[in-house]
């Protein structure tokens, strides 16, 4: 083959309709007859509901009903939480759609208003007369858990909602016999995942046929459907869920949300569609929300530099009630993760999952990997530091050796491949790390601050093995599928379980069928979202669409090729395996003019005239495909910062990427991943961060007061790679979508300190605020 | 509520309604004109998925009334390509991957159709300067960028 298309930078197939306002999100869907619903949500963050009065909302012009929590909870059953990871006394506490006795954060729903238009909804929304006893509140996990903390459920004695423990080697012996101890408390601020698109669900229940259609802000229509007919008792074979075009989502779109199940419920009374849509100042306060760490961790190390042992005890903040997939991001996704790329023996991550009044936190960019990042390269430089050594060489000290098929590491899971001396020395070169310390000793000699931050990491996504997911608590699998249907006309529809949502994989899955089979770009589309015409699959979250779905799409375009290799031997009269199949074409060997294209295939399989016999008619092709193991993508970033100690403003002059996620499919995509990984993570170093005040409201409640990254903030990404194949992969890809977030957080955080090493600044609490840093400085 | 009579130009085309004093711009093209590519992000003016432009101008407008568009000539996303050619921007995006989930692009877009107005030949700076106002959470940025740049590349020949 001359050209492949997999590995080339293609436009994407699905922006024309989004660059000309043709796509069609769920809040821009309008039934016939639809009515509009909009949720009273609790004022205070912990409270008794002592009495509600609808009435005057009832009366508002516009107004068809007002549901309070006595009516929900007769007809929808408590949300469930999705991950109850096993031998780790998990608390799965009652979560109700709307609150009935007791609220427990600012933002628990407490009633909701359906409405003839909007306007009217919110209107009588302000109508409904609440009356609370406040109660005493905790916000800090840490804190949560101490005895006295105000209490959130009477089945969860101190706010524990579990205790999880991992280990491998022997963690406290190695720190007895440690030469060298460093420790550090690390706060993983919360953050919010401000996807721009806000959440909606639409929900039409047809009372005549049992039926209800969900169009829904969701990475994961399947699950939704699932736990939707667990929720309303519908069954599942009468719930369509329908994801159309999403605006982002960052793991706050996995969840099953009770806004939603409400949604749904109005519909279900009233027996019309009824639509929801958050305000941005809901989605901050009821959408979930991110990170929310406070842990401490210590590294143990021999004077020479060979790290022999990571622990940590964690207190992982889970808000009121536990998200969907909530438990699972501070245990599997961060626990796991203790040795990051380096040869480690001994580990111990030691876990609590805590309740506090707080919005939910769930799964955010990353989910449990950067904060396991974080507090290994934390540690690592805070070693570099008291062994005096250069942190870079001490990272190289102790990175695993080049391996090609499966690494043991201590916490008992297999890395799949890793060089990660080769993106090391990729950025090192890339950036002249000698030079760049040269100046930066240049410039300290002028009292300019400039700091240098290098992370090497390796992750773990692509999830998952199914029987991990089981044996983890997952109440699912976390296989894929894809379906391959040729037409007679040779085009090709692709029906796929995942649900992309702006990481283009109506492009790259195209190009992975037509890499396989010859079958030109524009002849295929890929069909998702839709519960009713795609198999099931679990979604787009944990860098796992490609890695996952491509692999089963792949397999599907190989039975395809093996179904056109027999049918083309029986129409060129000429044995099976005499069929050479190259650039879409089926030919005899050695007489490339004797062939079939895979097209001439296609519509002899559908038209059927002249069949092998026993062969069955049609070019069709399903695989669900359950991956061996996990991917385990890794590279090395630097960043690269200038502090000004005048007024503590932090500038990121330079971020290099140089990630390793196996072949490529389409770089542009690739690029566009770690470009916008990377800022977000940059966002939690240095501006990003919810507050809540004492009595647990939320002050950064806006776009105003919580600071998502604007473009005159970061700087141009340079993004270099390296090729290391998934051994394990049938495409031998990796998943790239939350590396950057993974790496870049430490990475600026370190670069930030080592600036402010000169003047006696050697630890700081995230955000890197330049009131922060200030006051640090002058503090000294 | 009373209603209040207003006449205005969108995407070329005249048009006349009967408003709330309170309906909110966008919500008169979204929900009125059912021209739904102008997106609602946070109602408060902060991030821009709502641009429009405003006679030439680009507005946030999910804080401008419908009846402060009385006599105004609007152009929103749809009215963007002509012809069935795509505009140099949308052309732009498209070519160097400036959008992923797509919800912030039409706001970018017409942001930058104000910007290249006022400053046809900007600075990788002027542009993210220029784009202050609009929130990107799944590009990071550096296409956005370098899709303006080409745009205006393209239109400076």
């Amino acid at each position: 083959m001359t050209t492949r298309i997999f590995g080339s930078g293609i436009r994407r197939r699905e922006d024309p309709r989004l660059i000309t306002g043709q796509a069609s999100y769920t809040d821009d869907i309008k039934l016939p007859n639809m009515a509009y619903a909009a949720i009273l949500r609790s004022p205070h963050a912990h409270a008794k509901i002592k009495s509600i009065d609808t009435s005057a909302a009832a009366a508002a012009p516009g107004v068809v009903a007002v549901y309070t929590g006595a009516d929900t909870g007769a007809g929808l059953n408590p949300i469930p939480c999705a991950w109850l990871v096993p031998d780790c006394d998990i608390k799965a506490v009652t979560y109700l759609a709307i609150a009935t006795d007791t609220v427990r954060y600012t933002g628990d729903a407490v009633a909701v208003v359906v409405a003839e238009d909007r306007y009217q909804a919110e209107d009588a929304v302000e109508l409904i007369n609440v009356d609370y006893e406040i109660l005493p509140s905790v916000t800090n996990p840490e804190a949560a858990i101490q005895p006295g903390a105000p209490q959130l459920h009477e089945d969860a004695p101190n706010n524990q909602a579990f205790h999880w423990v991992a280990a491998g080697g022997d963690t406290d012996a190695a720190f007895e016999s440690a030469e060298v101890i460093v420790r550090d408390t690390i706060i993983q601020q919360r953050l919010i995942p401000n996807a721009i698109e806000p959440r909606s669900a639409l929900a039409s229940y047809l009372p005549a046929m049992g039926e209800l259609t969900m169009w829904n802000t969701t990475q994961a229509p399947h699950i939704v459907r699932f736990l939707t007919s667990l929720i309303t008792g519908l069954g599942e074979h009468k719930i369509r869920i329908i994801a159309p075009e999403v605006g982002g989502g960052f793991g706050a779109k996995v969840p099953v949300y009770p806004s939603d199940m409400i949604t749904v419920f109005c519909s279900m009374k009233l027996g019309r569609p009824v639509k929801w849509t958050e305000t941005r100042t809901e989605n901050y306060v009821s959408t979930t929300h991110g990170r929310d760490h406070v842990g401490h961790v210590e590294m143990a190390a021999t004077r020479e530099g060979k790290i022999t042992g990571v622990r940590s005890v964690v207190y992982a903040g889970m808000g009121a009630y536990l998200s969907t997939a909530a438990p699972g991001i501070p245990t599997i996704l961060h626990g796991l993760m203790y040795s990051g790329p380096y040869d480690i023996p001994n580990l111990k991550a030691d876990i609590y999952g805590v309740f506090s009044n707080t919005t939910p936190v769930e799964a955010y960019r990353g989910a449990g990997r950067p904060e396991a990042t974080f507090l290994l390269e934390r540690l690592v430089n805070l070693l570099a530091d008291e062994l005096g050594v250069d942190p870079v060489e001490l990272r190289r000290k102790n990175l695993i050796p080049k391996f090609d098929d499966g690494h043991d590491v201590a916490m008992g899971i297999v890395y799949d491949s890793g060089d990660y001396n080769l993106t090391l020395d990729t950025a090192l070169e890339h950036v002249n790390y000698q030079h760049l310390r040269e100046e930066q000793a240049h410039l300290r000699e002028q009292n300019q601050y400039m700091g240098i931050g290098v992370t090497c990491y390796c992750e773990l996504c692509g999830l998952g093995p199914s029987q991990v997911a089981g044996a983890g608590g997952f109440g699912g699998g976390l296989w894929e599928s894809a379906v391959v249907r040729f037409y007679a006309t040779g085009k090709v529809n692709i029906f796929v379980g995942t649900s992309p949502h702006g990481q283009g994989e109506e492009t790259t899955f195209a190009q992975i069928l037509s890499d396989e089979l010859g079958v030109p770009v524009d002849d295929i589309e890929v069909i998702h979202g839709d519960t009713d015409n795609t198999p099931m699959g679990w979604g787009t979250y944990g860098s796992r669409a490609t890695v996952v779905g491509g692999a089963a799409l792949a397999l599907s375009a190989r039975k395809i090729k093996d179904k056109g290799r027999a049918l083309a031997a029986h129409l060129l009269e000429a044995a099976e395996e005499d069929i050479e199949y190259e650039d879409g074409k089926f030919f005899v060997r050695g007489s490339p003019d004797q062939n079939k294209t895979i097209q001439d295939i296609a519509l002899m399989a559908n038209v059927a005239w002249n069949m092998p016999e026993g062969m069955e008619p049609g070019l069709e092709a399903t695989t669900f495909y359950d991956p061996p193991n996990f991917v385990f993508p890794f590279g090395t970033h630097v960043a690269v910062v200038m502090v000004n100690p005048d007024n503590g403003y932090v500038e990121l002059t330079r971020y290099v990427a140089v990630d390793d996620c196996g072949p490529q499919i389409n770089p542009m995509i690739v690029e566009g991943q770690v470009h916008g990984g990377v800022v977000q993570g940059v966002g939690q170093a240095l501006w990003e961060g919810a507050a809540y005040d004492e009595g647990g409201q939320l002050l950064t409640g806006s776009m105003m007061d919580y600071a998502v990254p604007r473009a005159h903030m970061v700087p141009n990404i340079e993004v270099l790679s390296t090729v290391t194949p998934s051994p394990h992969n049938p495409l031998g890809v990796k998943g790239i979508g939350e590396t950057g977030a993974i790496a870049s957080t430490v990475t600026v955080y370190n670069a930030v300190i080592d600036a402010l090493k000169p003047l006696g600044v050697t630890k700081l609490n995230m955000p890197l605020t330049p009131e922060r840093i200030w006051l640090a400085i002058h503090q000294q | 509520m009373a209603k209040i009579p207003i006449r205005l130009t969108v995407n070329g085309k005249p048009c006349q309604a009967e408003v709330d004093a309170r309906t909110l711009l966008v919500h008169f093209i979204r929900e009125e004109l059912e021209l739904t590519g102008t997106k609602v992000g946070c109602d408060t003016s902060q991030c821009g998925a709502c641009v429009v432009l405003m006679n030439g101008a680009s507005i946030k407008s999910c804080t401008t009334l419908a009846v402060q568009a009385d006599g105004a000539e609007i152009t929103t996303i749809e009215g963007m390509a002509t012809d069935g050619n795509l505009h140099p921007l949308q052309e732009a995006f498209w070519n160097n991957h400036g959008l992923q989930c797509g919800y912030c692009t039409a706001g970018m877009i017409l942001a930058s159709v104000d910007l290249l107005e006022r400053n046809p030949h900007p600075t990788a700076e002027e542009v993210r300067n220029g784009l202050q106002g609009n929130l990107c959470r799944c590009t990071g940025y550096h296409n956005i960028v370098k899709s303006v740049l080409a745009a205006a590349e393209a239109k400076g020949g």
